[in-house]
Parts: C-alpha cells; structure tokens; sequence
C-alpha cells in the first residue's frame, strides 16, 4: 500500500495510515508530517522524504524505516519495535526509550537518549554513525547508546555527555573521553565483553547502511558508564557513606 | 477585555524561516510563504510577520518606516512628527488585499524619508541614532501610532493572523529581496495587537524568535539604563534592542554579541584554550546582564546580512542549509525542503554558535539594483 504525502496535513497522512489494513505501508513525498507511525503495533512503514517530528513515538512494536532525515524526537518513550533513519536525525532522539533500537545513519542532535530506561528483557538500543550533540544520555537510567563517528571527529558528543547518568552505559568512539565528564562517570576502553555488546550492533548497522567504509575496532570505544559507589552521595544531600 | 501587548507578559513557541542569496539575487516573498507554511502547526492564528531586504531599491538611501495607526487622529499627530523631524520623499497606504482570515487591520502607512539636516545637525547625534530616538519617541508618547519597520532598504509586514495569511493579505509576492525572514507565533494567551507580532525591527536590524527567555527583567533592567524603553514586554523587543547596544553602539562584531548573548558556561569556558578564555571571560563579566537565558533561537536580519543563533543549551531547534548561494535557516527541516528539495548540506548549528551570512563582495550593488 502506498500513501502520498505531498501537500498533506499531518492529520489526513496519519488518518490514512490508521485506516489502512495492509502490514506494509509505503509513504512517499514526505516532508515534515508529525506524528508518524506513533504507538504502532504490527505494522511496517516505510518513509520516503523528510519525517516530521516525534516519528515513531510510543513506538509498541512497529518497524519504520526512513530514507531521508527525521526531525526532532525520533522515537521519543517508544516500548519495543525498530526505527532506522537513512540520514540524520535531529535533538531529542530516544527521549526516554524503554525498549526497542534506533539506528541512524548520520548525526544525532542535542539530548539524545535522555532518561532511557531498561527493565529485564526491555533493553533499548540507540545507535547513530555519525556524532552526537550535547547531553547525550543526560539522566540515563538504563539500555545501551553507541556513538560509532564514522567521520572520524575529534569530538563524538558535545557537551555534558552522561551528565546524571545512573544506569546504563554509552559508547563512543574517539580518542580521549570527553573533558568534562562528571565525577559520577566512569570512562574506560571497551574489552572483552563489551565487544559481545558492540559487535552485534556493529553488524545490524551494516545490515541496513551498507558496509562500512573501513573496519571498526571495537577497541577504539570510550565507555562511559556511572560510578556505582554512591555516585550521587553530597550531590543533592548528605547522605553518608 | 483583552490586555494590550506591553500590559501583560505573553509566553509564546513558535515558527521562525529565513533565506539568504549571498550573490544577492532577488527572491520573491512568495518563497518565503511557502517556506513559512509548512510548519502551520507551529503556529495558531495570532501573529506572523516578514522581514524583506533589499526590497526598496529606488529608494535605498531612505529610511522606510511602516506605521500602524489606530485612528486618523494618531495618524495627524505622527505625520506632523515626521515632517518636522524629516523630509517625506514619499508616503503611501501599504498594499494590502482583503483576507478572509485578516481582519480588524491598523490603518497602515509608509513613508520613504531623511533626516531634515538641520533638526539632525542640532540633535549633535549621529544619524542613526536621530533616526532611532525618533522612532522610540513615536512608539512611547503617541497614542494609536506604532512604527514597526524603520531600516532602509528593508521592511518589516507583520500581522495578526497565520504567516501565509498575513502574507498574502500584504501582497509579498509583489517584493523581491536578498533576504527573507519570517514568522509564526504560537502565543498561550493574546491581546492580538499587530504591532506585538514578529519580526521586531529597529533600524535594519529586525528579529524573528521562537523561545521564552526566563532572563527577561534582568536583560529588560539593564537596557532601559542606557536609553531604550522595552514597551511590549516581548523577548524579541529585548533582543533587538541587546543586540543594538553591543553591535550598533558598542561596536562589538556580531561573533561577539553572539558570545554575549549566548555565552559558554563557565566550565565549558575552562576547558576552552587561554586566547578563547581570556575573550569569553571579558566579554561574560562586562556584558553579564545582557547574558540570554532561556530557550531561543532567533534570525536576525541586517543590512547586507543574517546571523541566525540558538541559546546555550540549544532548548529550539533549528536546522541550516546550503545550497550554491543560498542560505537557509528554519526551525524544522521541512521549511527548508519545502522551497529547495536538493540541497548541497544540512545541518544543526551547536547552541550558542552563530551562523552569520553576507552578501558577497560585489553583490550589494546587484541586491540594490534587483527589483521587480
């Protein structure tokens, strides 16, 4: 089933959508609905053009795939399902994601993976190939994020990278750690076991964008993840210890 | 009742679009409609406003002030003001068509004028400087008169009303510019008054905003000390009027303004080399009042360019694009898409790093002469 978007509100596109039975949804000549694919269950879509914001919020299962940039809040408190973005996308991404993967192939904007949580089976997954704005992971509570700065910058992230972060772990690939890292983070080199995290991943993201240009060690990998001896202890309160 | 702008604060969020030819190829004002309307949804019905430049060349070398007027007798008093103060080359209804969704419109004028030597010579002010107490004066003492554009070569056409309504009710299609600038606003609550809408314009510097800044009365306190009067309680009013300060009056360059207005956290500052620190450092403790805080992002328009900047934390998006000598800016990548599907890079400016664009050397003349 294709859908033309052109000249569409976000409100007709997204009727057609909910009204369409086919598993497999095609849209074409998108450019910046919202909304698309939120709280989708079973159904596959696949956008073509520039997908508008918060595209696969409370995602519950759903596949979207992107070929052209998203906006702002991809995947933002999505459940479980998949969103790949052929392009970049912009801030917000995987704002409290609960499960589920995101992958994007280019850049992600400021505040990426923000209070993403995991619980059990639920372990979400936000990978980009390109780098990161500031914030990444701010308050991350749970799940994995893998920064892979295929362009190869000095920087991965901006500023204020893992800044409250108090569960879950980040990856990213460049030289040092970044500067200003919190006491409460704890940065070292992936090895052995987080190369049983990385490498999957690494081959799911060859799988939708081609393969990468020149291998990537896993051994170039900063991970950041938090201190787990009190990290907050004198933060907020006294608290002991 | 409704309040008026400048008698209650209005939070608002909101659309903003810009497109710049650095060759200064003239762009027609229907572009920027299109470019504005995609992003409706960001908008609700109660404010939108252009800012064209480059679009008065037969008459460059004048100031053109666009007023609103509320009654004829506002109308008298400001036209008696203005021919004392200078001489009308020429003055005119601006254009409109009626709009089923623009109602209840300001009588609104425009008059090409210049200073009258003599009043300039015996104010010992500068040109400019003529030009913008007068208007400050208009705007603060009459009643019913508001001058809401007043740069040469540019002009500001604002409303109550969706952008692509207030747009065609002004009839862009009929101007051509270098530079386009537009916006949408969303404010919670309106008095919708037409002079409150966006851009905000003094002199050629105008700005169109999407954000709510929280240090308004700190940045508002400290620019009526030197001489302006924040009258409609807006953060755009507030920005026009820091960045008229450190560009216009302190002379700094816009790259420092930027760093004023946006300034670097202390601790990022620290991590920065000791050249940058040494700078950031003087320019924080000197202009700390007129530090922005709070979610923006705005474009601002000027003669022969635009600097579009976000704050610190980047709390708006905004997104720019090349494509040969075009620039654009715009709050959500579709704007962009709308009116140039293919474009050469796309990307995300940091908070507080300012993207500023000129025309090229040379390209002054051809955006003067462009006309339709």
């Amino acid at each position: 089933m294709q859908i033309d978007a052109a000249g569409k509100s976000f409100l007709q596109l997204n009727e057609e959508i909910c009204a369409c039975l086919k598993e497999q949804i095609t849209i074409t000549g998108c450019n910046g609905q919202r909304y698309i694919g939120d709280g989708l269950d079973k159904k596959k879509i696949s956008v073509y053009g520039t997908a508008g914001n918060a595209l696969g919020a409370y995602l519950c299962g759903g596949e979207i795939e992107v070929f052209g940039n998203a906006q702002d809040a991809v995947g933002d408190t999505m459940d479980s399902g998949r969103i790949v973005v052929h392009g970049r996308a912009g801030d917000a991404v995987g704002y409290a994601m609960r499960g589920g993967s995101i992958f994007i192939q280019g850049d992600i904007g400021y505040r990426a993976g923000i209070h993403m949580k995991q619980y059990q089976q639920k372990q979400p997954v936000l990978v980009a190939g390109g780098c990161a704005g500031s914030f990444l992971g701010e308050y991350q509570a749970g799940g994995t994020i893998v920064i892979l700065n295929l362009k190869e910058e000095t920087a991965a992230v901006g500023n204020f990278c893992a800044a409250g972060i108090h569960g879950g772990r980040i990856f990213l690939r460049q030289k040092e750690p970044p500067a200003d890292l919190p006491q409460q983070v704890v940065a070292r080199r992936a090895e052995g076991e987080d190369r049983q995290v990385l490498l999957p991943l690494m081959e799911e993201f060859e799988r939708y964008f081609g393969r990468l240009k020149a291998p990537v060690d896993p051994g170039d990998f900063w991970v950041l993840t938090p201190n787990t001896k009190n990290p907050y202890r004198k933060l907020y309160t006294s608290n002991g210890g | 009742m409704f309040l008026r702008e400048g008698e209650e604060r209005i939070p608002s969020g909101c659309a903003i679009s810009g497109i710049f030819s650095k060759s200064g190829e003239a762009i027609g004002g229907e572009t920027i409609i299109h470019s504005i309307s995609t992003m409706h949804e960001r908008s609700n019905g109660l404010g939108g406003g252009f800012a064209g430049y480059g679009i008065y060349p037969q008459y460059k070398e004048l100031y053109a002030f666009h007023v609103f007027y509320e009654h004829p007798a506002a109308k008298s008093a400001c036209e008696e003001f203005i021919e004392r103060h200078f001489d009308v080359v020429n003055l005119s209804k601006i254009p409109t068509r009626k709009h089923p969704a623009i109602t209840d419109e300001p009588m609104i004028w425009r008059y090409f004028v210049s200073p009258l030597p003599t009043r300039l010579q015996d104010s010992q002010l500068d040109e400019r400087e003529f030009v913008a107490r007068c208007v400050n004066r208009v705007n603060h003492t009459m009643k019913g008169a508001y001058i809401f554009s007043s740069g040469k070569n540019m002009g500001v056409f604002k409303g109550v009303g969706y952008p692509e309504d207030i747009g065609e009710f002004y009839r862009l299609e009929e101007y051509a510019g270098y530079c386009w600038t537009a916006h949408g606003r969303y404010p919670t609550n309106t008095p919708g008054w037409w002079g409150g809408a966006h851009p905000f314009a003094l002199l050629d510097y105008s700005v169109v905003h999407n954000g709510e800044i929280s240090s308004y009365d700190a940045n508002r306190r400290t620019i009526e000390m030197y001489g302006y009067k924040c009258t409609l309680q807006t953060d755009t009013e507030v920005i026009t009027y820091i960045i008229d300060y450190l560009v216009r009056r302190q002379g700094l360059t816009l790259e420092e303004a930027a760093k004023v207005m946006a300034a670097s956290f202390w601790q990022t500052i620290s991590h920065k080399t000791p050249e940058q620190q040494q700078e950031e450092t003087y320019l924080r403790c000197t202009y700390g009042s007129l530090l922005i805080n709070g979610p923006f992002s705005i474009l601002l328009g000027f003669e022969g360019g635009m600097m579009a900047l976000q704050d610190r934390l980047k709390l708006r998006s905004m997104v720019v694009a090349e494509k040969g000598e075009r620039v654009y800016a715009a709050s959500e990548e579709c704007a962009i898409r709308a009116i140039e599907p293919q474009l050469d890079r796309l990307y995300a400016p940091k908070g507080g790093e300012p993207v500023i664009v000129r025309l090229n050397a040379g390209a002054e003349k051809e955006a003067g002469t462009a006309c339709r």
